[in-house]
């Protein structure tokens, strides 16, 4: 018995340990050949400047306007989302907390609105726009991605409110509070470092995504001014280059994905420092 | 019962088809110290947790008869749930202190009923730590979050921010049972003291502690009040067998 126990115990630490090395392996190799091909081709001026004429065939330029579209248009969709997603976290978790079941199948539906492909998003997106007669827009754009990555926020914050102790509600309701009192001070307080982190994760997947945004945003070679104008952005950046038949412009490509990459990255750490800085006053039950 | 402030007439509780709570008639004294004492699983928790309403919070729970508070019933009051709640203060069997500081955690009770001055908030939050024999250990470090607390000292927490929302009745489930001898010894006076000021409805299963600071004392049995009497004459003289039985510890 003890034998068989110990090979089990060493079996599955064997294979825990491979499935951790291939998977970072894999990573990192992904990392590796993005910044192999990507860094050499990174240079200020395709931070700085806006393409030039004949930029997308290996000229001059930059990609600027792709750059501030991109986080344009992320942090609009994310903050959207946000505003919107949260007081649907509260709602099922709190106010709706006696109709177990009614709140599985919503649970169930934002499951399935996750998986939808966001192209589907986009063609939805499209269709609405459309209808109003609205042109590509980053407004638009916003929209679209912010329906994308909704049930990616509302799931994330929801798993995080879940655990919060029922003690914790009960007390808390005992003191004779409401439930927007619980929601947005008690819950939100106890929550906010998983709340930061469920907000990144929409981010993360509003600025890589380039399949919902590819009708409704549309492209320019400019800096939009007002939430009407189209708006450039850097997955189809990556992906107009990818396309070209010129090996520099390809290779383009990569610099732009580690542009993408260092942003994806810095909004990361700002955002673990922000949740461990109100990690504080958090109850470790 | 004369000076009762809280009665309570055929109450039946069901969480789905189990009927835990079975004709629930008990009088509770104003300003005095009840002890609910019973063995596991008896419904001391569901009889404590119905009187401010927390067992509707449970989708299976069915409950009907009346819980007269001043005459007044609970269960199908027009008043809202959360001003019948702010009238008793909840001590759970462990501490669960808000996600804030130690200062603002005595403080949430009252700003919630919209008091928000500061000075005022000051002086009512050193007020309630000092109620609660709290204020010397933490008046240096009111703004750190209270879970760097002890146990013991969230649990006085807890009980100063119950206090600060000024309620009529204290319910204290177990409010000990986490706590050490001393941090128990200490909740146990303090009840002695608020007793001049609150109704207090305890549950226990420690005889000693019931012995201790009980005026009133019910007696539960598979969720019915089997005895309720004074505390002299519940522990010298009890009438029911079930009740002798407990008492010598026949059964837990
Ligand atoms: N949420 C619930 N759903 C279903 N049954 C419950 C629930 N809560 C309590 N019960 C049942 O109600 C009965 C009474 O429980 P209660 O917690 O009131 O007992 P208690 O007297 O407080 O016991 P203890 O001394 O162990 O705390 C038990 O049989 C328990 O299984
Ligand atoms: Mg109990």
């Amino acid at each position: 018995m003890r034998k068989t126990l110990k090979i089990e115990e060493r079996f599955y630490r064997v294979l825990m340990f491979l499935s951790t090395t291939f998977i970072c392996s894999a990573l990192f190799v992904i990392l590796f050949s993005i910044l192999r091909t990507g860094l050499p081709h990174l240079s200020w001026e395709m931070i700085s400047e806006m393409p030039h004429g004949g930029y997308y065939f290996g000229k001059s330029g930059g990609i600027f306007n792709a750059i501030v579209g991109s986080v344009y248009l992320s942090l609009g969709a994310s903050l959207l989302a946000f505003l919107l997603g949260l007081p649907i976290a509260m709602f099922i978790n709190i106010h709706l907390i006696r109709l177990t079941r009614f709140v599985a199948v919503i649970r169930f539906l934002l499951d399935l609105l996750w998986g939808v492909p966001s192209i589907v998003y986009g063609a939805f997106g499209f269709t609405i726009m459309v209808f109003f007669g609205m042109r590509t827009s980053l407004m638009a754009g916003i929209i679209t991605v912010s329906l994308f990555i909704l049930p990616i926020i509302v799931r994330a914050m929801d798993e995080v409110l879940r655990n919060v102790p029922k003690g914790l509600l009960e007390s808390a309701k005992s003191l004779g509070s409401t439930n927007s009192e619980i929601a947005y001070v008690v819950y939100f307080k106890q929550c906010l470092p998983g709340i930061i982190t469920a907000w990144l994760l929409a981010f993360g997947r509003a600025i890589g995504d380039a399949a919902s945004i590819l009708f409704t945003t549309g492209y320019t070679d400019f800096v939009p001014h007002a939430l009407n104008e189209p708006a450039a952005t850097l997955p189809l950046a990556i992906f107009f280059q990818l396309s070209s038949p010129i090996p520099e412009v390809r290779e383009r490509a990569y610099a732009a994905s580690v542009i993408l990459i260092f942003i994806v990255l810095t909004v990361s750490v700002v955002s673990r420092i922000l949740s461990n800085r109100y990690n504080k006053n958090k109850i470790n039950f | 019962m004369q000076n009762s402030i809280i009665d309570i007439k055929q109450l039946n509780l069901y969480y789905g088809k189990q009927h835990i709570l079975k004709d629930i008639n008990i009088s509770i004294p104003a300003k005095k110290i009840t002890v609910i004492l019973g063995p596991s699983g008896c419904g001391k928790t569901t009889l404590l947790r119905s009187l401010n309403r927390l067992t509707e919070l449970d989708a299976s729970v069915k409950i009907s008869g009346e819980i007269l508070l001043n005459g007044q019933d609970l269960l199908n009051s027009t008043e809202d749930v959360t001003t019948i709640r702010k009238k008793m203060g909840l001590l759970a069997q462990r501490p669960y202190p808000l996600p804030m500081s130690i200062y603002n955690n005595v403080a949430y009770g009252l700003r919630i009923s919209g008091r928000r001055k500061k000075k005022f908030l000051n002086s009512r939050v050193e007020y309630y730590l000092r109620q609660t024999n709290l204020w010397d250990e933490v008046k240096d470090r009111l703004k750190e979050p209270a879970a760097t607390l002890s146990i013991g000292q969230q649990q006085r927490l807890c009980l100063a921010r119950g206090l600060a929302v000024d309620p009529q009745i204290i319910l204290a489930d177990e409010p000990t049972s986490a706590l050490d001898p001393h941090s128990s010894r200490m909740i146990e006076e303090k009840f002695a003291e608020l007793k001049d000021s609150y109704t207090i409805v305890l549950v226990t299963h420690i005889l000693r502690q019931a012995k201790n600071i009980a005026d009133h004392v019910i007696f539960m049995y598979m969720g019915q009040v089997v005895e309720q009497a004074d505390v002299r004459e519940f522990f010298e003289n009890p009438k029911e067998q079930q009740t002798k039985a407990y008492l010598q510890g026949q059964f837990y």
